[in-house]
Order: C-alpha cells, then structure tokens, then sequence
C-alpha cells in the first residue's frame, strides 16, 4: 500500500496503462506541457511525448467524436473534458455516435475509450462550473460511468476502464484530487466496473451514495450514530451498470432506503435508484426511499448561498431519520 | 497522366456508378408502393464523387459518409445484396437490420460508415486519422459530405485540428448545393466552400463532381499527401441532386430549368463516353448490362432472406446482473 492524492492516484493510472498499451493516449485541453488544470496527467508528456499526451484546440464537440471513431480504429483514447459543465458538448457523441454504433455495429467494432472529467461545487467556481450532471450521461445505453470516491478505487477503475471495450465515462469530483488514501500497490490492481462496496455497515438504513458524496454519506452515519440510529453506507463506485445485488442485499437487512446524489433532484440520479429500489425491493421497504440531491435551480456562487444548495451530511442524515420515524 | 485512374479502374467505376443508379432507381419503384421502411436519401445524379472518390483509396483506407452515401457503400467495396438486404431490415443486412440505409457500416471493407446526423462524419474521419498517426500507419481516412454539414460547428472543430496536427484525412465535399430544401446561397456567404481549406492551412481544391477523373485524380493526390504526412485536403466536388431530398420530399423547390442542365451533364452519360471511347461500346454496354443483373439478383436474394429477431442488447444494459 502506497498513501496517495486521488489526483496521484489517477496519474499513477494513466501512466501504467500508457506504458502497457501503447495504443492508450491521452488528449484534452490544458492536459500536456501543463499537466492539466488538475494536474491529473503532471508528467506523463515528458515520459510519453505530445503525441501521445496531446494539447488540444477548445473544441469539446468535435474530440468527442473523434475519441469515439479513434476507438473504433485501433487505439485506446483518454479524453479530458476540463468540467462537467461542458458535458452538454459532448452529447452528441456520446447520444448518436458512441450509444447507437456499440448496438448497430456489434461484434465489428469495439469503442474502448474513456472521457474522464470532473463535477461537483462547494469552491465557488459558479453555476457553469460546479454542476454533477451524473444523469444526463447515465440516460445512454452503452456507456458505462463510474464514479471512484477515495484514490484506490479512482486508480483501479480507470484501469478498468482503459481497458473495456466500450465507452466509460469517468466522473471525478474537484473536492476529491486533494484527499488521500492507501492505495494497493501493483500494475495489475483492478477495481471492476459495475461493484458497488458497502463503506460502514450498519443494521437500520441504507445511504447509497458515490464520488464526493459518499464522504458526506460517511459524515451522516456518524451523526446518525450519536442517536442511536446505525446507518450503512454504499459507495456505488459505479452508477452505469449499477449493482442492483448490493442494492438488494442492504436493503434485505435495514429495510430503509437514502439515495443521495450531488445533481438535480428532478429526473435525477437519485430518481434513478429511488425507482430501482421501489421496483426491486419494494417488499422489503418499510417506508418511502428518501432522496437527497441539489434543488433544482443553477448553482450559485456567494459561498452561503452554494452551501445552502449543495447535499450534506447534515441534509442526508436528516431524510435517514424522516425514512426511519 | 499523374494519378489518373487505368482503363481497368474506369471499367470498375462505370460498374459500380450503373449499380448506384439502379439501386436507386429500383428503390424508389419500392418507394412508390410504400414497401419501402423510413426516408430514403437517393444519391442519382452524383454517383461519380462517392464512387470515383473510393476509388482512390486503397482497401484498408476509411470512409465516412452522410444520410446520402449509396454510391459510397458501392464505392467501397461493399456487395449489392448486403446494402439491399440491411435497407429491407433483414438479418444477412450488413448490420443485421439494426442500421438502415442511412446508418450502414461494415469494418471490413473500412467503410464506417453511414451518418444521420448532419456534420458527424466530419470529425469521425478526423479522429480515424488521429488514430492512424499515433499507430504510425500509412492508412488515410476520408469523409463524403454535403454543404450543408459544411456548415455545421463541428466541421470547424474538426478541420481545424485535422490541418493542426497535419492528420491523413480527405474530406470531399459533395457540394449537391441543397441542405434538404434550402439552397446553399442562403446557407453560406461565399459560394466556393473550398477557399475555407485556407483557415486550415490545407490544400483546397474545386472539381467537376460529374467528371469521375477529376475526383478520382484529387482524391489519389489527397491520399498520397495525407500518406507523405503532409496532412489534409479539402476536396469541393461540384454536383448537383436530381432526385430531391429523400423519397418523402414533396418538392416544389427546384426548378426544371435549374436542373436541366445537370441532367445533360450525367456523371453516368459522361462516364460512358469516355469509356466507350477507350474500349468500345460493346463492352460498356456489357457492363451495364451486368450490373443492373447485378442489382436484380441482390434485391431477389436479399428480399426473400429471413428477418432477424430481436433480442436485448446486453451491453447497453443499466444493472450488472442480468436476474
Ligand atoms: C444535426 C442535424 N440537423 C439536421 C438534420 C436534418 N437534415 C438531414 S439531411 C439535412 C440536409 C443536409 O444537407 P447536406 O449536408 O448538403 O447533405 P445532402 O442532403 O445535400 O446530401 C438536414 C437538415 C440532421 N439529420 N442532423
Ligand atoms: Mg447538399
């Protein structure tokens, strides 16, 4: 086990799989001589060359695209997409290019590529820069999205997701590239698509949560603790596909459901998983699933004002304690 | 004459142009009775920029096309009945019957592939050249489009990066000088779409789009630039679309007098002059006899093959476990 930053984490990644494949690249804005805005590929210009680590025009549709077919043609792209926010960009990529082509096309082409970018407010960065837009990427069929909330499985997933065969969006969160953890040490240390992990157990309430708010979720269960009441907390790790056994078996046991996620409430992720559990564990369910998301309005930016939209430990330890009365 | 295409090569792109046309034709008689499924986008009147242009490539090249990209399937290499067959929905279809008309592809011949979506194909070739430069290949990728995704944003994007960073890519702009009902003059402010090669730091180049040599001739250079490394080519093939948008246009918007003298100027009735002229019109006539034996054979085999049936796509699934 190695202590690293989430942002040291998902280099360590690049750069494994860079010197396994040669087929991986990597291009974005800002991502070569600089390092990206993050920092996230420091480094890996020097050992890999501008071609491969590639600093590119301000042209968010049209590299979609191009990651999309580059797939299909031979090579392993990496896309940075500088903020979620620019997401929208890339729709059409990701709608009628990559979703329609992995079904028309199967078993003539894989598209292995991974469009890594970062959401999530709380630094004042505004409404055109700290949205969580989870759902509007989760909506398409044939695209994965995971969403890595500590550095270990940020490293092991974007492995993972390197390697798939098909499109992965990588959702990343800016509070997350300074926080650290024990991450497992080898090349070959993979964290799968599609499994969830259940972070604390507990007895009386489910918390499905992922990225930074699994934090927030890990906060609430200590809140809740000190009345008594035993929160379980799942980091979904992956929202697309999502691991509905995980889903199931916690619910089994406490019988009440929290979905917590950092976009809007409104055709939302936690809308998601709030109608998979009714539809899926709805005989197991004591009361209504609670959800906990951003209202539904732009982000502001005063810092009282971002603080008041943005889901927390105290907002999700209160819909626990309405699921659990 | 440099890069022009042998008598051989002519031969083959008279066959392939006749077997466009009779594609088309023979679809919108299907049309007409309404056995047809969804618009079809008839490409007659400009078979020489698809066909001529793939004729250029090698084997192992791309090519991108539009919603209107028969005579680039034909181009490519594909066969009759498998085109045929995935316009019927049926299963031997090149997609199974998942793609349609305007959504075909078929990784074999590099043809990948169709686009319904106005401009796509665009930066698709671009980032099929981004990956041949980083694999180091001396494959080139090409993109058949129309002026109206001339237009589009992420035509800018794309070409911008593609002279930027010097990519094997050709892009041939089918200029048929309508985007669905509105004519180009009122889509753009300059005339030739060529001289925006400029911006780029690309070759830009205007040919008769109704002459298959003077495709086939940029193309072959394009292609040999884009393998030097020396980058892209934008090719404007002037043309012009005489079976209206799809077979749901209700028309009204394009004049006789306008069209006429396109018609005259057949890329087909060009094509076989010209070849007549080099091996008699006996044997032109002999291939245009085979294939429009070739289209008939295709649309019985290919309509009496079986339907697919439809099964969950798997992959697109939302939950990791299936129970
Ligand atoms: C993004 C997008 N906008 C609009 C359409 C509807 N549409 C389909 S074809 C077409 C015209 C395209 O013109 P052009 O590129 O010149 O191709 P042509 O039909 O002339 O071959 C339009 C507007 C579409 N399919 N995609
Ligand atoms: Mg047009």
């Amino acid at each position: 086990m190695t202590v690293m930053r989430y942002a040291e984490a998902l280099n360590a990644a690049l750069r494994e799989e860079m010197q396994r494949d040669p087929s991986v690249f990597l291009f974005g804005e800002d991502i070569g001589r600089y390092g990206g805005v993050f920092k996230v590929s420091k480094g890996l210009r020097d050992e890999f060359g501008d071609a491969r680590v590639r600093d590119t025009p301000i042209s968010e549709q049209a590299l979609t695209a191009m990651a999309v077919t580059a797939a299909m043609s031979g090579t392993r792209p990496v896309l940075e997409i500088m903020y979620a926010d620019f997401l929208p960009l890339s729709l059409d990529a990701l709608v009628n290019q990559a979703s329609v082509f992995t079904y028309l096309w199967e078993g003539q082409v894989d598209i292995p590529f991974v469009l890594r970018t970062q959401g999530g407010g709380g630094v004042g960065t505004g409404a055109q820069h700290a949205k969580s837009l989870d759902a509007m990427v989760c909506h398409i069929p044939g695209i994965k999205v995971v969403a890595p909330a500590t550095p270990a499985d940020a490293k092991g997933l974007l492995k993972s997701a390197i390697r798939d065969r098909q499109p992965v969006v990588f959702l990343e969160h800016k509070l997350l590239y300074n926080t650290r953890g024990e991450v497992p040490d080898g090349d070959d240390v993979l964290v799968p698509i599609g499994k969830a992990k259940t972070v604390v157990e507990g007895k009386h309430v489910s918390i499905f949560a992922s990225s930074k708010m699994v934090i927030e979720a890990e906060n609430a269960a200590k809140l809740l603790a000190k009345d008594g009441v035993e929160a379980e907390v799942i980091d979904l790790r992956t929202l697309r596909p999502l691991d509905l056994d995980a889903i199931r078996r916690s619910i089994a046991k406490t019988n009440h459901a929290v979905v917590v996620n950092e976009g809007w409430t409104f055709c939302g992720y936690a809308s998601e998983l709030s109608a998979t559990i009714m539809e899926h564990c709805f005989d197991d369910l004591d009361a209504p699933v609670a959800r906990v998301a951003m209202p539904d309005m732009a982000i502001p930016y005063s810092e009282p004002l971002e603080m008041a939209v943005l889901p927390n430990a105290v907002k999700i330890a209160a819909a626990a304690k309405k699921a659990l009365a | 004459m440099i890069n022009a295409p042998s008598t051989d090569e002519l031969k083959d792109i008279h066959h392939k142009m006749v077997v466009t046309r009779e594609l088309e034709e023979v679809l919108g008689a299907y049309a007409k009775e309404g056995k047809t499924r969804g618009p079809i986008h008839r490409c007659d009147g400009q078979e020489a920029v698809g066909v001529a242009a793939c004729a250029a490539l090698r084997a192992d090249d791309y090519v991108c096309t539009t919603h209107r990209g028969h005579h680039v399937y034909v181009g490519k290499g594909l066969t009759t009945r498998g085109i045929v067959a995935e316009i019927f929905g049926r299963e031997t279809g090149y997609c199974k019957g998942r793609g349609g008309h305007m959504l075909l592809g078929d990784v074999k011949t590099g043809m990948l592939g169709g686009n319904a979506i106005v401009g796509a194909g665009i930066p698709a070739a671009t980032g099929m050249a981004l990956s041949m430069q980083i694999l180091k290949q001396d494959r080139v990728s090409m993109v058949v489009f129309g002026d109206g995704a001339a237009q589009t944003g992420i035509c800018h994007e794309a070409m911008n990066m593609a002279g930027l960073w010097k990519l094997p890519v050709i892009f041939v702009l089918e200029n048929n000088q309508y985007g669905l009902t509105v004519r180009q003059e009122v889509q753009s402010p300059v005339e030739d779409l060529s001289v925006r090669a400029a911006g780029y730091a690309m070759p830009g180049e205007i040919v008769d789009g109704n002459d298959v040599e003077a495709v086939y001739r940029a193309v072959a250079a394009a292609a040999e630039r884009a393998r030097r490394g020396d980058g892209p080519t934008l090719i404007e093939a002037k043309t012009y679309r005489v079976k209206g948008f799809s077979t749901s246009d209700m028309g009204g918007y394009q004049s006789e007098e306008e069209m006429a003298p396109w018609l005259e100027r057949d890329p087909i009735k060009l094509s076989a002059e010209k070849l007549s002229a080099l091996v008699g019109a006996d044997t032109v006539a002999a291939i245009e006899a085979a294939a429009r034996a070739e289209v008939a054979q295709a649309f019985e085999t290919a309509l009496s093959d079986p339907f697919p049936t439809f099964e969950i796509h798997a992959p697109s699934a939302a939950y990791s476990e299936t129970k």
